[in-house]
């Protein structure tokens, strides 16, 4: 009875404790999970994180814990806060003044908003793919050379030439560029300079890669060169991607977390999430 | 079915009434008038830039010969030249881009990049775009009390350099600034996520972007530095000068000379002005060379200006 005459509070109340479930729930079938035979350790977990901006709440206390060695989607409608959450796990947001992040957010078990975590050292460790590729303005090469560069990982030229060549052919780039290294890289198409990106991203050799609507401004073939390229990488990183295609989602996802609104409405298997999911709200947006 | 010939496009409901025609033909109209009024604007500013430099080099043309480059001032106005003010202005302008721009620059990069965005940023940064705006007499008060009495440096090329330093200063400031707030925010999220520390985004990614807007902000002081004359007037630049500065290379050791720096000097703007005052046809003539031997440096500095600007762009290919 009470819930239709304020349906508003309740709603919220359910919002906010949701994700609590979600969480004794999932810590329930860890053990589990260690049987399975794809057994999955927890990479990145969130312990009532919260972001500010200025006034304005974008996320609610949320709680996840994301797996290694596999993909994880976050989709959403836009604002719902998805992004905002994926830019805490490099620390991104630290960029932007009026940001305030609350709450615990672990990286192998370590608060990685602890005041002894510098981000430079975070960021070698996660990698970023950006939603329109950003392409330094430099030769193909030096794309991929700076990041091994800044971060002394290779002791010669050789060595940063080697570091080079892998991560580009780990992006499947290499055999497309390997006689114009030293182009401009942004004279690349845009799924060549997207590939360009993760490139640069893997030659840090990161553990976790986030990927921030990569093929949001690719071709269909370009974005499906780059979902190939996701599904290859899963067996090295831990990969978070956001993503407004629920097609994208659920072909290169192993897990899926709905948001909305701010609140992480619920996170599960892929499929389970697509054919059975638990909350209305994931049931409309999803149809 | 009716078959019209010759009409062209079809006419619409909207378009094929009288009011649609007479309304069109109004704003033609206007349309026409700004174009006129835009083309007499242009014109007028460029008729009297053109007036001035074929005047200035019908007078002054006949005196530039290498004599004129290469003789000091004298009192015969057929045998004076302006090598004391070229050298003087080469010199302290030299000495004022080592000031200004790491200064500027620097100044720049700190306001733009590190400083927290609070009350006290901002009355600096209205204070700095004032600054620019103050006239240039005003530092050259400055410098008479700060440099010449309070650090006794005398009226020197190192004086006159400092001065102009701080008064192109601004200048470099709100063009750095400018630059720097037009390199893509894209960019610098690229070199942070590789894990790049916030110099090393600066100094690797966000400064080689912005260095074509750098450089027309240097550009611009320097060519404004090189056309002062209040401020070096009240520092006490010398207006007949016979002799030049000290070489800065020395045959003995360490062969670095830093004398130049604290010798009396005179300016092309100056001499100019030193000529203008005298009266006789002939120095009214020298005036007018040295004159367009001034607006001949700043055209060429402009040049290669554009010209590195240009290079720098063709290699930032976003």
């Amino acid at each position: 009875m009470v819930a239709h005459v304020i349906p508003q509070p309740l709603s919220t109340l359910e919002t906010r404790d949701r994700p609590v479930n979600q969480i004794s729930e999932f810590k329930f079938s860890v053990p589990v999970s260690t049987h399975e035979p794809a057994g999955r350790s927890v990479k990145v977990s969130a312990k009532g994180v919260t972001v500010h901006y200025g006034d304005k709440q974008a996320i609610f206390p949320l709680n996840v814990e994301i797996a290694d060695k596999s993909v994880t989607a976050f989709i959403g409608p836009s604002g719902c806060g998805k992004s905002t959450f994926l830019r805490c796990v490099n620390r991104m947001n630290d960029m932007i003044p009026s940001c305030r992040v609350g709450g615990q957010l672990f990286m192998d078990g370590a608060n990685i908003y602890d005041k002894s975590v510098d981000p430079v050292r975070l960021r070698a460790r996660v990698g970023m793919v950006f939603q329109k590729p950003n392409p330094f303005p430099k030769t193909i090469y030096e794309n991929v050379a700076y990041g091994p560069r800044i971060h002394g990982l290779s002791r010669s030229r050789g060595e940063l030439d080697e570091i080079v060549k892998t991560s580009l052919e780990k992006a499947g780039l290499f055999g497309e560029v390997k006689d114009r290294l030293h182009d401009s890289g942004t004279g690349l198409s845009g799924g060549q300079q997207q590939r360009l990106c993760i490139a640069r991203a893997i030659a840090v050799n990161p553990e976790v890669i986030l990927m921030d609507e990569p093929c949001s401004a690719l071709d269909p073939i370009a974005t499906a060169k780059i979902e190939e390229l996701i599904d290859e990488l899963r067996e090295n990183y831990c990969i978070i991607i956001v993503t407004h295609s629920m097609q994208q989602a659920a072909r290169v996802s192993q897990r899926t977390a709905f948001f909305h609104l701010g609140n992480l409405v619920e996170e599960g298997e892929t499929t389970q999430i697509f054919t059975n999911p638990g909350d209305e709200r994931t049931q409309n947006y999803i149809t | 079915m009716a078959i019209t010939y010759g009409t062209g496009v079809p006419e619409s409901k909207a378009t094929s009434s009288e009011e649609f025609d007479r309304r069109l033909r109004r704003r033609r109209r206007s349309e026409f008038i700004f174009a006129c009024l835009g083309l007499l604007a242009t014109s007028v500013g460029l008729f009297a830039l053109a007036i001035l430099v074929i005047d200035l080099a019908m007078t002054g043309l006949q005196r530039l010969d290498v004599s004129f480059f290469t003789n000091y001032p004298s009192r015969r106005a057929g045998q004076a030249g302006i090598l004391s003010a070229w050298v003087g202005s080469l010199l302290v302008t030299i000495v004022t881009g080592l000031v200004g721009v790491p200064l500027g620059v620097s100044a720049a990069i700190y306001l733009e990049e590190y400083a927290p965005t609070n009350w006290m940023t901002n009355i600096i940064e209205i204070n700095v775009s004032n600054l620019a705006g103050v006239p240039s007499i005003v530092y050259g008060l400055l410098a008479l009390g700060l440099f010449i009495y309070g650090f006794g440096t005398g009226r020197s090329i190192l004086t006159a350099g400092l001065t102009l330093g701080l008064l192109i200063l601004p200048i470099i400031i709100v063009a750095t600034r400018e630059a720097l707030r037009a390199v893509p925010s894209s960019l610098r999220e690229a070199a942070y996520g590789v894990g790049a520390t916030q110099w090393q985004v600066t100094k690797d990614h966000v400064l080689p972007a912005a260095m074509p807007g750098v450089l027309t902000g240097v550009i611009i002081g320097i060519s404004r530095a090189l056309g002062e004359t209040a401020p070096l007037v009240t520092i006490g630049a010398l207006s007949f000068i016979a002799f030049l500065p000290p070489s800065p290379i020395t045959l003995e050791f360490p062969f670095i000379s830093f004398a130049w720096l604290f010798e009396g000097f005179t300016v092309l703007p100056i001499q100019a002005f030193n000529w203008v005052s005298r009266p006789g046809h002939d120095f009214q003539t020298n005036a007018a060379a040295a004159g367009l031997v001034l607006l001949a440096i700043t055209l060429l500095l402009n040049g290669v200006a554009i010209y590195f600007r240009y290079r720098l762009r063709k290699r930032l290919q976003w």
